[in-house]
């Protein structure tokens, strides 16, 4: 970068991206939005944003199971809680969703353990590609990180869409199952290894990143797949919030903090 | 039912109204009495200290904190998180979309809260070793692992778009660094040339504050934080400065974005044919 980048951009941007010519017609990745791209449905609209690329039928089956199946109408997990206090706190719509999905890109939950997920997936396929075993690749990412994205599960011991998604995938004859996707072969010989050696299981962040990645997702397409992925189950708690008694989410009374600080003390 | 859920706070403290468990007598920060106390007795920059730190900052550093907050509480028109704010206000969007705005784009890591969450990093893993900042500038981040953020791609503190140091970076520098009691800032001050020269543009605001929070004695990610909350009063202003204006005076770059890969005008229906289908 330099000056000269800056003058260069100043006026001017040159883009395949797409442009709204206002009146007339609206290009989309080189697609006559109109006439092309709204000929199919939003999520191949969304998956074609994303990636450039268009999806079998089956595929895009399939990422729609991912996306339906980790959006939990449930107001106690956290973005949706965001949701829900939104609504009790009569905030607006909009940002009310918007409080849930900005903490959804959460370190212990959401879009960092997906994306680090995928590049474990990634950087394992590779070494084992250079001959170093499943198990000294799956213990040198513990002794390095402490830890691999994608196994265990802060709140519950297994993962309930795991077995869904590979039913699905069964049902849909993807090709991706049997043996035949190497991600998700991958991610379930993973599973085995730890499941056996630390009681760790699978859970949906590396099944689906592995899904993705044999779909030919890159890491950063896997993310911006997957930033809406819990907003379906924001919904309803936002709507049940905000047609309650406003205030009442779950309000806290003062002995609810429960003090662990320095003892009172004059200024 | 379950079991009563509690939040754990080392922070807060509130004794509840006799009438109304849900209603606070007194709240104490950090032992003090919030409302007899700090209300009377303490400057908006002692509190917010108190709040992050646990303890009364002394004279000097309230008065570098509340310095540090002067000269980044508005980075103007041109930096891309008061822009944010500005496209909300222009629009008419709610307030709280145009912080939110800000803030989004302002945590970046060019110029933004993560860009001096990386810097604080560098001042834990580097101290006053030019040379291990050299060093480190040039390769910032250990962990080369895909993540929610990017790999960082220029000299974390600094403008790889400004090859000269500005003088308004200049002064400020120069002043929090007549106002600190630390050693980050005067560091900074003696090491500016040199550390530019080393990475071949110039120092930054990102760079500046994170040494005055250093001096502070903020930890990263309070560091972060306060980056953040102490650039949205501009934000703010300007938000509701465009509000009040004619959106037509505003900028709006539809002609200079250039196609590269038009499909070409396909036709559009007929509006006229349209509203006689339907009768009208």
């Amino acid at each position: 970068m330099s000056l000269e980048d800056l003058e260069l951009s100043e006026n001017h941007l040159l883009t395949v991206m797409g442009k709204a010519f206002f009146t007339e017609r609206v290009v989309y990745r080189g697609r006559d939005l109109h006439h092309e791209v709204c000929k199919g449905d939003w999520f191949s609209h969304y998956l074609f944003g994303i990636t450039g690329r268009d999806f079998s039928v089956k595929e895009k089956q399939l990422l729609n199971f991912v996306w339906s199946c980790t959006s939990f109408p449930d107001p106690s997990i956290w973005p949706n809680t965001n949701s829900s206090l939104g609504g009790a706190a009569r905030t607006t719509a909009s940002l009310s969703l918007i409080a849930g999905m900005a903490i959804s890109e959460a370190s212990i939950y959401g879009r960092r353990p997906e994306i680090r997920s995928i590049d474990f997936l990634f950087r394992a396929a590779h070494s084992i590609e250079g001959g170093e075993s499943l198990s000294t690749v799956i213990e040198n990412e513990i002794e390095q990180h402490q830890i691999i994205y994608g196994y265990g599960r802060p709140l519950a011991r297994q993962d309930e869409r795991v077995p869904h998604i590979l039913q699905k995938m069964i049902e849909l004859e993807l090709g991706l199952d049997g043996g035949h996707g190497k991600y998700v072969t991958l991610a379930l010989q993973i599973h085995r290894y730890l499941n056996d050696k630390k009681g760790l299981s699978i859970n949906a962040a590396a099944l689906i990143s592995a899904v993705c990645a044999d779909m030919g997702f890159d890491a950063k397409e896997y993310n911006l797949f997957l930033f809406p992925t819990f907003l379906a189950g924001m919904l309803p708690c936002y709507i049940e919030a905000r047609d309650k008694k406003e205030g009442c989410f779950f309000p806290i009374r003062c002995t609810s903090i429960r003090y662990e600080g320095k003892a009172r003390r004059s200024w | 039912m379950s079991d009563k859920q509690e939040y754990r706070s080392t922070i807060w403290e509130e004794d509840a109204e006799i009438d109304n468990p849900f209603a606070a007598k007194s709240n104490y920060c950090h032992g003090y009495n919030v409302y007899e106390d700090i209300l009377p007795h303490a400057g908006w920059f002692d509190y917010i200290y108190v709040l992050f730190k646990g303890e009364k900052p002394t004279a000097n550093q309230a008065i570098l904190f509340e310095k540090l907050a002067i000269a980044i509480a508005n980075p103007g028109p041109k930096d891309s998180s008061i822009r944010a704010a500005m496209n909300g206000g222009v629009g008419g969007s709610t307030h709280a979309s145009s912080l939110i705005a800000a803030l989004a784009v302002g945590a970046g890591q060019y110029g933004g809260s993560h860009e001096v969450h990386i810097v604080m990093q560098l001042w834990q893993t580097c101290g006053y070793d030019l040379e291990k900042w050299r060093l480190k500038l040039q390769d910032p981040v250990d962990d080369k692992r895909a993540d929610v953020w990017l790999p960082m791609e220029h000299a974390p503190g600094f403008d790889p778009n400004i090859p000269n140091c500005p003088t308004t970076i200049k002064t400020m520098l120069s002043y929090l660094s007549s106002k600190s009691d630390g050693e980050a800032l005067p560091w900074l001050l003696d090491n500016r040339l040199a550390l530019e020269e080393s990475v071949g543009y110039s120092l930054a605001t990102s760079g500046v504050a994170a040494a005055a929070l250093v001096d502070l004695g903020f930890d990263l990610h309070q560091a972060t934080m306060l980056y953040l909350i102490l650039r949205l009063p501009g934000a703010a202003a300007h938000a509701l400065e465009q509000r009040k204006r004619k959106w037509n005076e505003f900028p709006f770059f539809g002609d200079a974005i250039e196609l590269a890969d038009d499909p070409g005008f396909k036709g559009i229906p007929d509006m006229e044919a349209l509203l006689c289908h339907w009768k009208i």
